[in-house]
């Protein structure tokens, strides 16, 4: 059975955590909101934004989706507001902004 | 080996999902990506880890960040404990119990505190032994997760809580291990430093082939951190660049026993552009201390010509 | 069909795990067990078995992999003895809380200092509470079959535990004694397959073993944990049942021996049982009522079921191998005396210490120790705690 992280929260009793410990499934901390932790946030500028994609791998948040080679606009629920991507732009394609 | 590109690279699916709870602007996140993102489509991984920041804040009950499986045990054991599982692998196929067409990877990450120090050893082990993995090393210089004491990853004069500068004190003594250069010497099939560069080239190629090479495979990655190296998070990818064109951490792979440097500078920055980014070398900017960044520099120095020398051997073939 | 054969307790053991043929053994060598992992090399060097061995460079890395690979989805054991154990203490814990059902061989051995290789308690009674389910044996047959029952106690579903089967350094592990084998097949339908639900391999179905956890999730893991080494219980009578259909040979958590009417008990764990049953027999000859009390399962504790047993003693001598510098007796005495108590059963009892670091333990030692519980209970001497039998003085 797959753990299904909705249902084991910090009230729940001894009987509904998994054994061990141990999650029977993967990539769940998606359902823990980091974004709440941001004092800066990055405005994209999708008209000055020539797609050359330098500002993805910077990420340690994982927080700049990218498909069919372009990337989208933040993912705003997990970006902590670094500023490594911003900085990154050659073309100045990112804004820090202060506040959430 | 896949072409690099990068628009390719980064249309491949997360493997290491949001909302951990790294700090904001963290090194080892960045070069866990990069690292994964090594991996093929269609491979799966189990993927090790040694206590540290990356363990306590992707894996935070019941939040896990990673998509493969994935086992933590403790600090000091992630070779030992990769090894068990590569050789279940091993076990578990023999005996037809994975079907054949299934391919796994091995990949364990220890900050240079579960892998220079109290690691040493599991490592050591696990590398001599000749598993089918490869460890990566995320260093950041000290032990970050505790609050900033110092490890043998240290660079030299570094204010850490436990090598603090003061009146009667420079900040580290000693100088940092060369790592990559004792994993060399267990004669293993691959052995890499890198740390980020512009377009990840270098950090994916090398872990691409640390993952795909057959052996035990170990892969150095500087990983600043903007806490413990004080400064300011969007700077990382400059410091990762100003590390590399000064020499302080040169890029290169040692391949089944060959080695080669990946990069050279043309034109090689003194040392305190590095140095200077960041706070915990501020001490060494006060005025009558040019001879510890000299004392710096000249470590520098005979480090980089020894590379070139076992760079530019001849090989018979 | 049984087949007898002669065998030390280590050929035994690794007998045993010959024919159970797990997936995965790491292990470093350590006297007394040291023996285990290079018969088990022989064997599958000689195409006998074809477990994947790997030698480690420590203890703490053979039950580093073990755990490691059992997380993988394959059967795994290491054994050890002594500081290996020791060594191996933090990922005791980890085998335990991660919920590992894996096996270890222990070749009870004294820790240092001084350095001395013979038998005592004080590894595996150092262990104690690290989660693991403890058996101990008292002589060759025990340690085998013992070891048979491990993974089917181990990896009952409402178990899920690391199991450590324990038998006396080189005097049960070296010593050669007649056994009763049972043949490959047997062993090898009575111990199954391994068919975990979950693990680290099992394809398109990822999970994550061993988190990190804030205090509100890290007490509850501890109950269930404690919930299991309660099943463990049923679990060990249950198989004991089974291996008894098999072998005709009966196991429980304990074994009484000659305690019918026994007026006066000695409590004792391991080969020193023997000795003590010995000089019962001598005893009984001359008409006392003495009779043995030798405990098997250690963990579980059954407290319950010891008081009820000794219930209608009048005096009990609790036999520790092991010194626990508490200053106030040994482990072994210190468990059974609050099971008396918890269960109302008061009769007396005398705590001994005896055969540390490989001292002799002698059937003259138990006349002594039985005429003290007599001396106490006729003539109301006092009997001095926590004594050490065989110390010069």
């Amino acid at each position: 059975m797959r753990t299904d992280v909705s249902k084991i929260n910090e009230k729940s009793p001894h009987q509904d955590l998994t054994e061990g410990l141990m999650l029977f499934n993967a990539g769940t901390t998606k359902e823990f909101e980091t974004g709440e932790w941001r004092t800066n946030t990055p405005v994209w500028k999708p008209d000055v934004c020539k797609q050359c994609l330098l500002c993805t791998p910077v990420c340690p948040d994982s927080s700049i989706p990218v498909v069919d080679s372009k990337r989208l606009n933040f993912d705003y629920d997990h970006c902590k507001g670094c500023g490594i991507c911003a900085k990154a732009c050659p073309f100045g394609a990112i804004e820090m902004k202060e506040g959430r | 080996m896949q072409n690099f590109n990068l628009k390719t690279m980064m249309n491949q699916p997360e493997r290491l999902a949001p909302g951990h709870r790294m700090c904001a602007g963290c090194g080892a996140t960045i070069a866990v990506r990069a690292v994964l993102r090594g991996l093929h489509q269609g491979d799966h991984a189990v993927i090790g880890n040694a206590t540290g920041c990356l363990e306590v804040s992707t894996f935070t009950y019941p939040y896990s960040a990673w998509e493969d499986s994935y086992i933590h045990n403790a600090f000091e054991n992630a070779g030992a404990t990769i090894s068990g599982v590569e050789t279940a692998y091993k076990a578990l196929k023999k005996k037809g119990k994975i079907p054949a067409d299934v391919n796994y990877k091995f990949i364990t990450f220890g900050g240079d505190g579960g892998t220079y120090d109290i690691g040493f050893q599991s490592l050591s082990g696990a590398m001599e032994r000749g598993h089918d993995f490869l460890y990566v090393c995320y260093d950041n210089g000290a032990y970050m997760n505790t609050g900033i004491q110092r490890s043998s990853a240290t660079p030299m004069f570094a204010d850490t809580t436990t090598t603090p500068a003061g009146k009667c004190s420079d900040g580290k003594m000693q100088n940092r291990k060369d790592l990559a250069s004792i994993i060399a010497d267990h004669d293993v099939a691959y052995v890499a430093q890198t740390t980020f560069t512009r377009d990840f080239r270098d950090i994916h190629m090398k872990a691409e082939k640390g993952i795909y090479t057959e052996g035990p495979c170990f892969l150095n990655v500087m990983a600043p951190c903007p806490r413990g190296w004080r400064y300011n998070t969007e700077d990382v990818m400059e410091i990762c660049r100003l590390a590399v064109e000064t020499c302080y951490w040169p890029l290169f792979e040692v391949d089944h026993g060959r080695w080669k440097l990946n990069y050279v500078p043309k034109k090689k920055l003194p040392v305190e552009e590095f140095l200077k980014t960041q706070g915990r070398f501020k001490h060494l900017f006060k005025p009558g201390n040019e001879h510890l960044i000299a004392q710096f520099q000249a470590e520098v120095d005979r480090r980089w010509e020894d590379l070139l020398y076992k760079c530019n051997r001849e090989y018979n073939d | 069909m049984a087949k007898r054969d002669r065998m030390s307790g280590n050929e035994a053991v690794s007998y045993a795990i010959r024919q159970i043929n797990p997936d995965v053994m790491p292990a470093f060598p350590i006297t007394p067990s040291t023996e285990i992992p290079q018969m088990v090399s022989t064997y599958i060097a000689n195409g006998q078995m074809d477990t994947e061995f790997i030698p480690v460079e420590s203890e703490h890395s053979s039950m580093s992999a073990t755990i490691g690979a059992e997380a993988a989805g394959a059967r795994s054991l290491t054994a050890t003895s002594s500081a290996g154990l020791a060594l191996m203490w933090e990922e005791l814990l980890l085998a335990a809380s991660n919920r590992m059902p894996l096996a270890l061989a222990l070749v009870n051995r004294t820790l240092s200092g001084p350095i001395n290789i013979n038998c005592d308690h004080t590894d595996g009674m150092g262990a104690r509470d690290t989660g693991w389910i403890q058996i101990y044996s008292e002589n060759n047959q025990e340690a085998y079959d013992n070891f048979v029952q491990a993974y089917p106690i181990a990896e009952h579903k409402d178990v899920h535990l690391p199991i450590m089967i324990c038998q006396d350094g080189f005097i049960t592990s070296h010593a050669v004694e007649n056994i009763e084998l049972l043949e490959d097949e047997e062993v090898k339908n009575f111990v199954g397959e391994y068919e975990p639900e979950e693990f680290l391999l099992n394809v398109g179905k990822p999970i994550a073993v061993g988190p990190y956890s804030v205090s509100n999730y890290a007490m509850e893991a501890r109950k269930n944990q404690e919930i299991a080494m309660e099943n463990a219980r049923d679990v060990i009578l249950e198989v004991a049942k089974e291996f008894e259909k098999l072998s005709g040979r009966k196991y429980g958590f304990f074994e009484e021996y000659r305690m019918e009417d026994a007026d006066y008990v000695m409590v004792i764990i391991g080969s020193a049982a023997g000795t003590a049953k010995q000089a019962v027999d001598d005893l009984r000859a001359q008409g006392k009522k003495v009779g043995v009390l030798k405990l098997r399962v250690f963990r579980p504790f059954p407290a319950k079921e010891i008081a009820e047993a000794l219930k209608n003693a009048k005096a009990v001598a609790i036999m520790d191998r092991c010194e626990s510098y508490n200053a106030n007796g040994g482990p072994l005495g210190m468990e059974v005396i609050a099971g008396l108590f918890r269960n109302k059963v008061m009769v007396e009892t005398v705590n001994y210490i005896y055969g540390l670091a490989g001292r002799d333990f002698t059937v003259t030692d138990v006349y002594d120790i039985f005429g003290q519980l007599e001396d106490l209970v006729e003539n109301g001497t006092e009997i001095e705690q926590f004594q050490y039998i065989g110390l010069r003085k």
